[in-house]
């Protein structure tokens, strides 16, 4: 009797504080900060350097967020998350959004009420093998061992596609890229799958990358992007269309060099115009600056410039466009109009 | 009749609550248990609403859901469509796997080690006082993450096995080979085998024992049995007649005998591996995470458990050696008979809490991707269903009742050991 | 008569001993080769030091000092003739990365903080490790050192530690004002009472309010630039600290006659030794955010610190009942008879020695918490370990496994077996003053 009143006032108390928070716009503005989750390190999306300064593709995309929102690409703390701890991460409100390389799937959107704002890279799972195997198709792995990276779809699809063609193999899950890495270089392993982004990428790196191929088969798609929380579409919004924002101004032509000149006064293309905010009042209606697609992709250039400086052919990690180009150039990037 | 020295009658009072030492300890108690249950209450009642505020409901239905994934070292039948619960059964095999393995291994090395670095020999006194310290001052993470390093940089690959004149070739006769992605040796096989014997039916724990293996650990017990009846009756009639007689080849027959016949009813061969394809094929085979892991807790726990023996020798003093000696007994049955008993019951008690210790510290098996209890229930099947505190609740409900038993067995032998003081 | 004496009168000069049996020919023969199965020993060992020797030293003596990335590595080894996998470690990855791996991300102008608080740390413990030799009054900096060190490390206005320590102030000011007005119990329940009162409702107005009149402050640093060493000694030595106290009131609630203190001691205890760490490190990532009143949110290496603070707790508790088992029943019968009560008997006889007992027993936890530290890798912390794998994830360095590994190895090793023989003198002092 005496406990269940002491509860309700602890109830009362708890729903309180529940009510208190606000949006979590306003919190990132109150705070100054964005808190952004991201990989504890995968070569061209997210490291640390020795300054501990975060690089890479996914790191840029809380950088432009953070320029939109708060003018200031480097008012951003990454939070370093594992596959365990990024989804708690995001809905305990540890962190505001997460740029880790996670595929939108069904389950994550509708049972873990997550919000995925789009995409920002188009993946697909792919397998590695050494050229010496003489292997030239996934379907003629049977029996081999492949390494996994877990904490991700990877596993599952990896199953599912052996169950599909109904061929043996051994899986050997780990971690982290590094280590898959080491045993697949080691012969520890025949195939390494992963995203095949993260092939590509792992591939750059070795001694003498000519002597691995990526195998034909995609076995999945795997859209990756970054994502919210359920529920407070407001920052949903912001989110979202800072990544449009990178993505229509590659489309635009807009870039880091001529942003300047563009949104110094209004020019002939009504959408740049709009966006750049020298026309109508696109940023009032998200609750930011006028000029908040200006700072983002002043912060570290459109989607093109990222892609180049980031996981670009002329980085380490070499990958092309591919279906990442423009939906002009034959890729799958189309951004929403800005109206 | 009323005695005047009966204490007047007081009525009871608040302030007694806490002055009188009759009622302090119950007032204390209930205050304790209020503050106690308080907080649990304020725990739970975080929970729900926190997991209301989230849309989600505690349940553990995820359990019998097919889990998806592939282990690759498993004790028992599991494939990718099992149940999640089927997988955490698996990984539960995996970490008592470990665990045996480790403890056994910890002990023989840990007590060799401890012997040796009592050695008059300077040299490997001091190579084992190197290695007490060495493993015993940097982290096991750490060990596990470089001894499976070493063993994936320096074993062969199976491809060093292929070809006409091979880079590797197989130890002991062509019998074992070792890779960089695990050891494969022969496997017992019997052409009239008994069968398996079907536990738990089609439920998600069911699993099959073999007949062969019960049957043959049955004779061999057995034989045990029956050679130490001859031994009580060999020291008999030495008590009687001052005559030994010999024995040994009798002891030695009863219990290898019956073992062969049995082998031999059964149709016993040994099957090899074989390099086909990718990988050898036939044989048992143990995963280098499992070896990685499995050599890192035993090397770890050993440079311990040399401390503890060699403590526990260390502990008997002098005199009772010098004693023996002086009743005429050899060193090695000094070493027996006196020593070793009365060491034990001080190295037991430390002993066992390394074990517990070891099992708990399997749990690092997911960083060499070992597929234990944490790495199927605690791992992939909380990162596929999200389901955080189901999983995590009960995973550590299954680590406390390993530890618990383990416990229970340490209590049980220091009850049997104690001295009884007088 | 002749004197004929066959005895001799004088004394032989003393000769030395054969050869065989002094300087180092005789200590080898009666060290290294007192026997044929010690020979063979010997020279079994002495071939395992130089096979292994053999494969080490070139491989840790490689001129890759001054490479930025392994690719540099690799080329130097290549002009030299060394080709391979094992032909040379490549240390430009220690000379790029040995800062980030010592501090983390903490920023750069404010190294002194954490150097200033790891050298004060031997201040403060110097009145339990060198108790004879320090003046009895620098306990009082041991007692505040705490919460010097958190305000040191994640700067902040200063009102802020000095608010929590008032807390302490305030509860002992009400102990005594109430224990001399009423009772020692009721004195003993207000001043916790009191002190809850402050820290939880009076202490954020009083220390803001002192903050804007009076802004003295270190800047603050976010707990999530802490990493590397500079992670794992913060966690370990706070853990540590705060697990004192709430070692020993489970350490008295266990021995306690109260069979439901006991109990929930007990139950506290065993569940906590029971369980691995790292399952308690996925419930601090994972679940106690959920734990507590919803909106309430620490960064997670706080919430890592708090779960480690309870993991030492346990074994706390069971190394000080250790200490308070180890003391002479004539001690407790001494304080009774003496007419001292409960606590007064604990705070007088028995705890100073039981805790004197205990210090090698508290190194020892120490060390195992500190190696355990390397867990929080595991949940995505940038411990050294942690950090490891973002090093390896640097394109430069992809690629680097046994330089960082031993690195880490070895740095471990220097601070474990620093305090490993610490506690083992200690040990030896603590034996002889009985």
């Amino acid at each position: 009797m005496k406990k269940t009143v002491f509860f309700g006032a602890l109830t009362v108390a708890g729903l309180a504080a529940g009510v208190a928070a606000a949006g979590t716009l306003d919190d990132v503005k109150a705070r100054g900060k964005l808190n952004c989750g991201v990989t504890t390190g995968l070569v061209g999306f997210a490291a640390p350097d020795a300054n501990g300064e975060w690089d890479g593709f996914d790191a840029s995309v809380c950088r432009a967020v953070a320029a939109a929102v708060l003018g200031d690409p480097q008012a951003v703390e990454f939070v370093p998350t594992t596959g365990k701890t990024r989804f708690t991460a995001l809905a305990s409100g540890e962190i505001d959004m997460l740029a880790r390389n996670t595929t939108w799937t069904f389950s994550r959107d509708v049972d873990l009420k997550f919000e995925f704002v789009g995409v920002n890279y188009y993946d697909g799972q792919g397998f590695m093998v050494p050229k010496d195997l003489g292997v030239s198709s996934a379907k003629e792995l049977d029996g081999a061992t492949v390494c996994i990276q877990t904490g991700t779809t990877t596993e599952l699809n990896l199953a599912d596609f052996f169950r599909a063609n109904n061929i043996s193999y051994e899986p050997v899950p780990i971690e982290t890229n590094a280590e898959a890495q080491q045993q697949y270089l080691a012969g520890a392993c025949d195939v390494y799958t992963t995203d095949a982004s993260g092939l590509a990428a792992t591939r750059a790196s070795f001694e003498d990358p000519a002597g691995h191929v990526l195998l034909p088969e995609i076995i999945s798609k795997e859209p990756l992007g970054p994502l919210v929380r359920h529920g407070d579409n407001e920052w949903g919004d912001v989110v979202r269309w800072t990544l449009n924002a990178l993505i229509s101004a590659e489309e635009l032509g807009v870039t880091s060099a001529n942003i300047a000149d563009m949104a110094a006064a209004a020019g002939n293309n009504p959408e740049i115009n709009r966006m750049m905010g020298t026309e109508g009042n696109l940023g009032e209606m998200l609750g930011l600056d006028a000029d908040w697609a200006v700072k983002a992709v002043s912060a570290g250039g459109n989607y093109g410039e990222l892609f180049e400086k980031n996981i670009g052919e002329n980085t380490p990690v070499g990958l092309a466009r591919g279906l990442n180009g423009q939906w002009t150039d034959g890729g799958l990037l189309y951004s929403p109009p800005f109206r | 009749m009323t005695t005047l020295t009966d204490p007047p009658r007081e009525s009871f009072r608040l302030s007694m609550l806490i002055y009188d030492t009759r009622y302090r300890s119950i007032t204390f108690q209930i205050i304790a248990l209020i503050a106690f249950l308080t907080l649990i209450g304020w725990i739970i009642n975080n929970t729900a609403q926190n997991l209301a505020d989230l849309g989600k409901e505690p349940s553990f239905r995820f359990l019998s859901e097919p889990a998806g994934y592939d282990i690759n070292q498993r004790l028992i039948d599991y494939t990718s469509q099992s149940t999640h619960l089927r997988a955490a059964f698996v990984g539960l095999l995996n970490t008592l796997l470990v665990a045996v393995m480790g403890c056994a291994l910890a002990t023989v090395l840990g007590v060799f080690i401890g012997v040796l670095r009592l050695s008059k020999n300077w040299v490997v006194s001091r190579i084992m006082t190197v290695y007490v310290e060495m493993f015993r001052n940097v982290p096991v993470l750490l060990w596990i993450v470089l001894i499976m390093a070493i063993m994936i940089e320096t074993l062969p690959a199976p491809r060093a096995f292929k070809g006409d004149s091979p880079d590797a070739t197989m130890k002991l006769f062509d019998t074992i080979a070792l890779t960089n992605r695990g050891a494969y040796a022969p496997e017992p096989l019997f052409t009239r085998s008994l069968g398996d014997l079907h536990l738990f039916g089609q439920s998600s724990l069911n699993f099959n024992i073999s007949l062969d293996l019960l049957v043959l650990l049955v004779v061999f017990f057995g034989g045990l049995f029956v050679s130490r009846k001859i031994k009580t009756r060999a020291d008999k009639i030495q008590e009687s007649t001052g005559e030994r007689p010999t024995t040994w080849y009798l002891r030695l027959g009863v219990v290898v005998v019956p073992i062969i016949i049995v082998l031999i009813a059964l149709g016993f061969h040994l099957g090899y591996p074989e390099l086909k394809g990718f990988n050898f094929k036939g044989g048992t085979y143990m995963r280098n995470s499992l070896i990685a892991l499995w050599l890192a807790l035993s090397l770890y726990t050993a440079a311990f458990i040399a401390e503890i023996v060699r403590a526990g020798i260390l502990a008997i003093s002098h005199g009772q050696t010098e004693a023996a000696g002086a009743l005429g007994l050899r060193p090695g049955r000094i070493m027996n008979l006196v020593v070793l008993p009365q060491a034990l019951r001080i190295i037991i008690p430390p002993l066992i809490s390394q074990y517990l210790n070891l099992t708990k510290n399997s749990s690092l098996a997911i960083a060499v991707g070992y597929m234990d209890i944490t790495g199927t229930l605690g791992g992939i099947t909380l990162n596929q269903t999200g389901r955080e505190l189901e999983t995590l609740l009960l995973l550590m409900l299954i680590y406390l009742c390993i530890s618990l038993s383990i416990s229970m067995v340490m209590n049980w032998y220091n009850k049997r050991v104690a001295l009884v003081e007088r | 008569m002749a004197d004929l004496s066959y005895v001799r009168t004088e004394m032989l000069a003393e000769r030395a001993p054969p050869a065989t049996s002094v300087g180092f020919v005789g200590w080898a023969r009666a060290n290294l080769f007192s026997g044929p199965f010690n020979s063979i020993l010997t020279i079994i060992s002495l071939l395992f030091i130089f096979m292994v020797l053999k494969g080490l030293l070139p491989w840790v003596f490689s001129p890759t000092w001054s490479a930025t990335s392994l690719a540099e590595c690799r080329e130097i080894l290549h002009e030299m003739g060394r080709e391979g996998h094992f032909s040379g470690a490549c240390w430009g990855v220690i000379r790029e990365r040995w800062v980030q791996l010592f501090f983390g991300f903490y920023p750069t102008e404010h190294y002194w903080r954490p150097i200033v608080v790891f050298i004060l740390l031997f201040v403060a413990l110097a009145p339990v490790l060198f108790a004879e030799r320090v003046p009895k009054k620098l306990i009082w900096f041991s007692a505040v050192y705490p919460f010097l060190m958190i305000w040191m490390l994640w700067g902040g206005a200063i009102w802020s530690p000095l608010a929590a320590m008032a807390g302490f102030v305030i509860a002992y000011y009400v102990y005594k004002a109430v224990s001399v007005a009423a009772s020692e119990v009721l004195g003993l329940i207000a001043s916790v009472a009191a002190a809850i009162i402050w820290w939880l409702f009076l202490m954020g107005p009083v220390v803001s309010g002192l903050s804007s009149i009076l802004p003295i402050g270190l800047e603050a640093v976010n707990s999530r630039n802490f990493g590397g060493f500079l992670l794992s000694i913060t966690i370990g030595v706070i853990a540590i600290g705060f697990s004192l106290p709430i070692g020993i009131v489970l350490a008295l609630g266990r021995q306690s006659d109260l069979p439901l203190v006991k109990y929930i001691c007990v139950g506290f205890i065993e569940f906590i030794r029971g369980v691995p760490l790292i399952t308690l490190l996925f419930v601090a990532s994972t679940l106690l955010n959920i734990f507590l009143p919803p909106g309430t949110n620490f960064d997670i290496i706080l919430r890592v610190i708090i779960m480690a603070t309870l993991f030492s707790a346990a074994y706390m508790a069971e190394t000080i009942r250790g200490g308070l088992a180890a003391l002479p029943k004539g001690q407790y019968e001494g304080a009774d008879s003496l007419g001292l009560n409960y606590w007064q008997s604990q705070r007088l006889i028995i705890m100073p020695q039981a805790l004197k007992i205990s210090i090698p027993g508290i190194v020892g936890n120490f060390i195992g918490l500190f190696k355990d530290t390397v867990l929080v890798s595991i949940i995505g912390l940038l411990d050294p370990l942690g950090l490891s794998t973002a090093i390896r994830a640097d394109a430069a360095w992809n690629g680097i496994v046994w330089e960082l590994y031993g690195f880490i190895a070895l740095i471990f090793f220097i601070f474990c077996f620093g305090m490993s023989r610490y506690s083992m003198y200690l040990e030896r002092k603590l034996k002889t003053s009985h």
